[in-house]
């Protein structure tokens, strides 16, 4: 079994282009030339440059000894928190800003949920003087104050999205519907793996760093190359697409991704998508999604709004049809409290998404010699209200 | 077997073509606006199938598709709608929808009860025309159902001849590289657009949409393609003046 994307930019019977004919001349535009702008030296170099002057990577494979000693087994934290702008999503974004120059583009579009992939977006433009637009839902601007005052700060506007449900779905509607009214200057930056093909694969080869890193570093670390398992949560999947990556076919590594299920997965206020989703097309890709059985997307919940996508991207649609990938859904009491439990065991603190993930200590059994890398995608800054809140703080 | 929407391109040069949001602004006003609209002499008309999230359309649309959802409309319920209305509509009848809502009633089965209802055809404007052409053209010939294809000025020349080749029915041209919505009036790019798809000579007839609201763009869109499409400015009209008003509507148009 081949769990990469396909010539025809599929992963199974997942993904595809599934776009309007007007989006039909970008989205072809891109598939035609991402991987030869890509492999470029040129790009790389430039890619690899920013990577290490600009990002701060490599970022640290920190062997985490008291939750090892705790949990028995070998725990280790691939810390995305300290890359530039706070999380892993400046990868993507430094990736397909110079993409975007090379395709001649000046104009950059972005949604954004919690508003990490819209600073994340807005500081590469600043990087590179490019004008850019940040579509986020009316509620999300509410709810994410520090980070709508981050992207204006860094020279953003962001546009306040009143249609639908207001939040990131509605926001990827928008920024698509945009890019069909602009498309010869301008550049669609999608925050996940999610969307249309090439944009899953490509955001998945933008975030591969972090699998590569993980593979030079554990082999000095422990001698070998690859761990017993990886772990990572999922909203649309990229940073588990950037930790899963140079593993994927690589059946010695067991992998486990780990969904919001909000308030519990039965309680109608949940975003794990494997356990309530079905089949379908959202935002141009055939995935797993949450709907009704009429066909209608529903608004996803979780305390995290970087979780909160009522998709999925396709890599991971197949990963868990395959069962390639174990999926798992924590609930937001248990990733609240693990956001308090890593601080307080390791003095590093997460961001809600992230915390998800380490809860997946309560629920598995390891054995004493495996080797297990979280991948820490992002740090608490930007959650310090919902803490403060939650905690009384 | 005969398929309307080729009678109707045959005999009517001018085509006018009306799309509404089925369920809106009632949820039973869908059978009344297709009668309304048959007596006020529309050549076309296109049923809009409600979606949570349809990317290609403007404000206008978006507002009707989530306000027919909110009054409760559903596929099921649509088809339940539209059961029986051949007994009093001739004109030819298209469903426009997005992919997502078809797939989950099982593509086969809307297909049947298209076929049953008496639909002519379908528009669906997020199924690319590859993935219809290598896994769901034969089932719609199966059934006798059309599907519309959109090209745009963007549309490379190929891609126009390939789309004309497996095409039945009409090609729908998108007027700007745009959502849908309202404009005034056709801009010289549109119009060299118009030109040059003309002199194309393709086999599907043409029909133009998007930004048609008035009778100077109804009357430019039929000089150069045999139709015109209206949506978001006829939806306007529905919600300010009611279904029975119709008529009004389109004397303003021709």
């Amino acid at each position: 079994m081949n769990y990469n994307i396909n010539k025809k930019g599929y992963y199974g019977y997942f993904g595809g282009a599934f776009i309007p004919e007007m989006l039909y001349p970008n989205i072809a535009e891109l598939r035609e030339n991402y991987l030869k702008i890509t492999n470029d030296s040129a790009f790389k170099k430039e890619f690899d440059e920013l990577l290490k002057s600009y990002v701060g990577r490599p970022t640290p494979l920190f062997f985490a000894k008291r939750l090892s000693k705790k949990y028995n087994a070998k725990i280790y934290l691939k810390r995305e928190d300290l890359c530039h702008t706070g999380a892993h999503k400046v990868n993507n974004t430094i990736g397909q800003i110079i993409l975007a120059k090379r395709l001649g583009k000046n104009r950059i579009i972005a949604e954004t949920g919690a508003g990490q992939h819209g600073v994340a977006t807005a500081t590469v433009c600043a990087l590179m003087g490019v004008e850019c637009v940040v579509y986020m839902g009316e509620l999300d601007i509410k709810r994410q104050a520090p980070n709508v005052a981050r992207m204006k700060m860094l020279g953003a506007a962001v546009s306040p999205v009143t249609s639908g449900s207001k939040t990131l779905k509605d926001a990827t509607n928008e920024a698509i519907r945009d890019w069909i009214n602009n498309p010869l200057d301008t550049h669609y930056i999608i925050g996940s793996v999610v969307g249309p093909h090439p944009y899953p694969d490509m955001v998945a080869r933008f975030q591969s760093v972090i699998s590569e890193e993980v593979k030079s570093q554990l082999k000095e670390l422990e001698g070998r190359n690859y761990p017993d398992y990886l772990i990572a949560c999922v909203g649309g999947g990229s940073n588990a697409a950037g930790l899963y990556y140079h593993y994927l076919n690589d059946v010695r590594v067991k992998m486990i991704a780990v969904e919001a299920a909000g308030k519990g997965i039965k309680s109608g206020k949940s975003a794990a998508t494997s356990a309530l989703g079905k089949e379908g097309i959202i935002h141009g890709s055939k995935t797993l999604l949450m709907q009704t059985a009429d066909g209608q997307i529903t608004e996803p919940y979780s305390i995290s709004a970087g979780l909160d996508y009522p998709g999925v991207g396709p890599m991971h649609a197949h990963l868990f049809l395959t069962k390639r990938a174990e999926f798992i859904s924590i609930a937001d009491q248990e990733a609240m409290n693990w956001g308090l439990t890593l601080s307080q065991m390791e003095g590093i603190i997460p961001a809600i998404e992230t915390a998800h993930a380490f809860a997946v200590l309560d629920i598995k059994k390891f054995k004493p010699d495996e080797i297990i890398v979280f991948n820490c995608s992002g740090r608490g800054d930007k959650d310090l209200e919902t803490f403060i809140n939650y905690f009384q703080l | 077997m005969k398929n309307r929407i080729d009678e109707v391109f045959k005999n009517e040069k001018k085509i006018l073509s009306i799309y509404f949001s089925a369920g809106h602004p009632n949820l039973d006003d869908t059978v009344s606006v297709l009668k309304n609209l048959q007596k006020s002499g529309v050549d076309m008309i296109e049923i809009g199938l409600p979606f949570s999230d349809p990317l290609a359309d403007g404000p206008t649309i978006q507002k009707s598709s989530s306000k027919a959802l909110k009054n409760g409309m559903t596929t099921e319920k649509l088809f339940k709608q539209l059961e029986g209305v051949r007994e009093e509509i001739d004109v030819p009848l298209i469903i426009m929808g997005y992919f997502n809502p078809m797939m989950q009633y099982g593509i086969d089965n809307f297909c049947k009860r298209c076929k049953l209802i008496g639909i002519d055809g379908l528009i669906i404007p997020d199924l690319p025309v590859n993935v219809y052409h290598e896994n769901y053209m034969a089932l719609f010939n199966k059934y006798g159902l059309y599907n519309m294809f959109l090209i745009t000025p963007q549309t490379s020349v190929e891609r126009i001849r390939y789309i004309d080749k497996i095409s039945n029915g009409f090609i729908y041209m998108v007027s700007n590289t745009s959502i849908t919505g309202m404009k005034n009036t056709f801009d010289e790019t549109q119009i060299k657009y118009f030109k040059r798809i003309k002199s194309m000579n393709l086999n599907t007839p043409t029909i133009i949409g998007f930004g048609i609201s008035n009778t100077e763009t109804y009357n430019s869109s039929v000089k150069y393609s045999n139709g015109a499409i209206i949506g978001s400015a006829f939806i306007k009209f529905l919600e300010e003046k009611g279904v029975e008003k119709t008529n009004e509507f389109v004397k303003s148009i021709r």
